[in-house]
């Protein structure tokens, strides 16, 4: 059994909660006492169905304004697979839980209004899916119930949305007809939508192929924790374990690796996967490595394995999403963090502001604001390992800490 | 060798290496870390997380318990022998010296429970010790305020909780800096649903206390739950106590952690009943969290864990 992280995206309105709650209901993953107090609490009961949003909002101020303001995590499982929801909210202001929620996902649900089609959020949710690179987009066009599941409607939307595919590059995108509301395609195939010959959205989120999402050509593993015993045990005693997680790639036994930022190298002496020593282990694998040689290795740095390395550079370019109330500037200074290695940077140049609804490039503010998205040039004080985000999102990824708040303010997918 | 291999992990090692990360990043992040433990399945399995993270080295945290005076024996058996096998440190602080030393007030009723008192032990041990990080065994499925924490949640001085000012948390980068004051819990197993946990400890053998299994107990008939029969609960005329085979879906304290009649004597069976349960762990056991919609956001806010 494996597990697919997933992100649905869209509002309140568009039905997302609706989604999740008939997703998590129809799978028979509520349960008795969970659904007793949603019950109580569904203030809008039509024809005594209960309000399955109320499910997913878990803050007070959430189900008082009915919004969901930050990404909730939901779970389930089907006897093929365990599955991890990220909800987001889908209004512009809160572009960055979307982003948040999506850097994690493997697949997006992008949600459409059968009655609307098209409209700025639905490419806004594509946009911020192609910025973060989730590989699997399915768009479920929702409540057919309402367009007296026309098949005509359907098509047209599914035009529509085709050339944004085109346009921002997805790759892998499927499409269905759904009520959320109404239970159709969700769990079980719809008797009331027979021209859809796909299959219902449960068994497209089982049946999603996720082998190639993982890289298993370039090695990256950045060193979390060095282990060192300092036992007088003399098996023990010259042991020196690189903890970390195998971000992507394989690593065996006898392998030639690289060390960086420093560039130098040695070979794999010891694996070990939760304290057992193995011939090879592979991504996502969290391991301890044994490198035949002594050198100096600590926390930040990064193992490579193969030929593909990584880019090691002071200066590189980002599409940065701001996240922040307090505005950012070029000259501002702040924590770079990739991985486990954290260097000093300052945001140098801002060349101009993308707009997430059009993807249209516009003149730079001087203030970049909350949500924002801009291209951005960082310089760091000390060279950071890195690669392009479109290549390898997992050697790509940038957060940007304030020195003073320490709180997270900025994502970057470098260039 | 070159044998056909899909390299493709299993949910199960997916949320094993996804902790231990999480583990790891805690030791790389922070000088005072602890790891939260009560004896109980989650914390249980954290201990068997932090093996797989540490060895051969040794744990970069102490074990720390709260003791609140209110816990089954078993459990405080358990923790002792554990901590003791595996040779790490333990650092138990209990409620009742801060009741003591502070002059709580007890609170009252059938059910006394300490498990709000539990906070200010809790603070002021982060205290004593200047742990900057504590550990903990907390779910995101558990309750509808822990869906929306962050794995890293960073604390005030109070040990508060401000929903409303949480630090995104993107890819797998956790931003573990904090202010003088502040501290930070870390929820390794964040992802994992109590099946995944049972699921987990049936696949690598992990020793449980006894009560996690049937046994018979004197309890009491509250409200539809079973409350075990201890010197912490107060007796009314109208409670009539009964011998029945139960067993514990949670180990919280006495006062307020309720047992569920079973049979189930081995991993297989509590795997069996708990796929087959139509009712939630913490709706089926916590006697405390039915106090209102908002009860854990509330006891979060204030520093609880």
């Amino acid at each position: 059994m494996d597990l697919l992280r997933f992100i649905t995206a869209g509002s309140v309105d568009d039905g997302k909660s609706t989604l999740i709650g008939r997703l998590l209901y129809d799978s028979k993953s509520i349960l008795a006492d969970q659904l007793a107090a949603l019950e109580k609490q569904s203030k809008n009961k039509e024809d005594g169905e209960i309000d399955l949003a109320l499910l997913t909002d878990g803050l007070r101020a959430e189900r008082e304004q009915g919004i969901t303001i930050d990404v909730a995590y939901k779970y389930f499982s089907t006897p093929r697979r365990k599955f991890i929801i990220a909800d987001a909210p889908g209004h512009i202001q809160y572009t960055r839980n979307m982003v948040t929620g999506a850097s994690n996902a493997s697949l997006i649900i992008i949600l459409v209004d059968a009655r609307n089609g098209v409209v700025e959020q639905t490419r806004r949710h594509s946009i911020i899916a192609s910025l973060l690179n989730i590989p699997h987009v399915v768009v479920a066009i929702n409540k057919m119930d309402l367009v007296d599941y026309s098949q005509d409607r359907y098509n047209n939307i599914v035009i529509d949305y085709a050339e944004i595919a085109r346009t921002l590059g997805l790759k892998d995108v499927t499409y269905l007809p759904i009520s959320a509301l109404k239970g159709d395609n969700i769990v079980e195939k719809s008797t009331s939508i027979p021209w859809y010959e796909g299959p219902a959205l449960l068994e497209l989120l089982e049946t999603v192929q996720l082998e190639k999402d993982i890289d298993l050509e370039r090695g990256r593993l950045g060193v979390q924790y060095v282990i060192r015993p300092q036992s007088n045990d003399l098996d023990l005693h010259d042991y020196r374990g690189y903890a970390g997680k195998i971000a992507s790639g394989i690593y065996r036994k006898g392998d030639k690796i690289t060390v960086l930022p420093a560039g130098l190298t040695s070979r794999i002496k010891t694996i070990e996967v939760g304290g057992k020593e193995v011939d090879e282990a592979f991504a996502p694998q969290s391991v301890v490595v044994q490198l035949e040689d002594d050198i100096d290795i600590s926390r930040g740095d990064l193992l490579v394995n193969g030929d593909h390395l990584p880019q090691v550079e002071q200066e590189f370019e980002v599409l940065l999403c701001w996240m922040d109330t307090k505005t950012l500037a070029a000259g501002n200074k702040y924590l770079v963090q990739l991985g486990s290695r954290t260097v000093r940077g300052l945001v140098k140049e801002i060349e101009y502001k993308v707009d997430v609804n059009t993807l249209e490039r516009q003149p730079a503010p001087a203030q970049v604001g909350l949500n924002d998205i801009v291209k951005a040039t960082i310089r760091t004080a000390t060279p950071l390992p890195f690669d392009r985000y479109t290549d390898l999102s997992v050697g790509g990824g940038v957060i940007l800490i304030d020195e003073t708040s320490y709180v997270t303010v900025g994502a970057c997918m470098v260039q | 060798m070159s044998k056909e291999h899909n390299y493709q992990l299993d949910y199960l090692d997916q949320l094993e290496s996804e902790a231990i990360h999480i583990l790891r990043e805690v030791a790389g992040q922070f000088e005072r870390p602890a790891l939260l433990f009560s004896g109980g399945k989650d914390s249980i399995t954290l201990v068997h997380l932090a093996l797989k993270a540490f060895r051969p080295g040794k744990f970069p945290f102490p074990l720390v318990h709260i003791d609140t005076g209110h816990n089954f024996p078993e459990a405080l058996d358990f923790r002792d022998a554990l901590a003791d096998s595996i040779g790490e440190k333990l650092i138990v602080r209990k409620v009742e010296d801060t009741i003591q030393k502070r002059q709580l007030t007890e609170p009252g009723g059938k059910f006394a429970s300490r498990n709000a008192l539990q906070t200010f032990t809790l603070l002021d041990t982060i205290e004593e010790f200047g742990f900057d990080a504590c550990i903990g065994g907390a779910r995101r499925d558990e309750e509808k305020a822990r869906a929306k924490e962050r794995i890293f949640s960073v604390r005030d001085e109070f040990g508060g909780w401000d929903p409303k000012r949480q630090r995104p948390e993107l890819w797998n980068i956790y931003n573990g800096r904090i202010r003088k004051g502040e501290n930070v819990r870390a929820f390794p197993i964040s992802n994992w649903t109590e099946l995944d946990i049972w699921n987990y400890i049936r696949r690598e053998k992990i020793d449980l206390p006894s009560i996690y299994f049937s046994h018979d107990r004197e309890v009491i008939d509250f409200e539809g739950q079973w409350v075990a029969v201890s010197p912490f609960i107060r007796l009314d005329a109208t409670d009539v106590v009964e011998t029945r085979r139960v067993r514990y879906r949670t180990v919280g304290d006495m006062t307020c952690t309720a047992a569920v009649e079973s049979s189930a004597s081995g991993i297989d069976d509590i795997i069996r009943e708990i796929t087959a349960t139509r009712t939630s762990e913490r709706g089926e056991t916590r006697i405390d969290d039915k106090v209102s919609e908002a009860a854990m956001e509330d006891r979060k806010k204030n520093g609880y864990f």
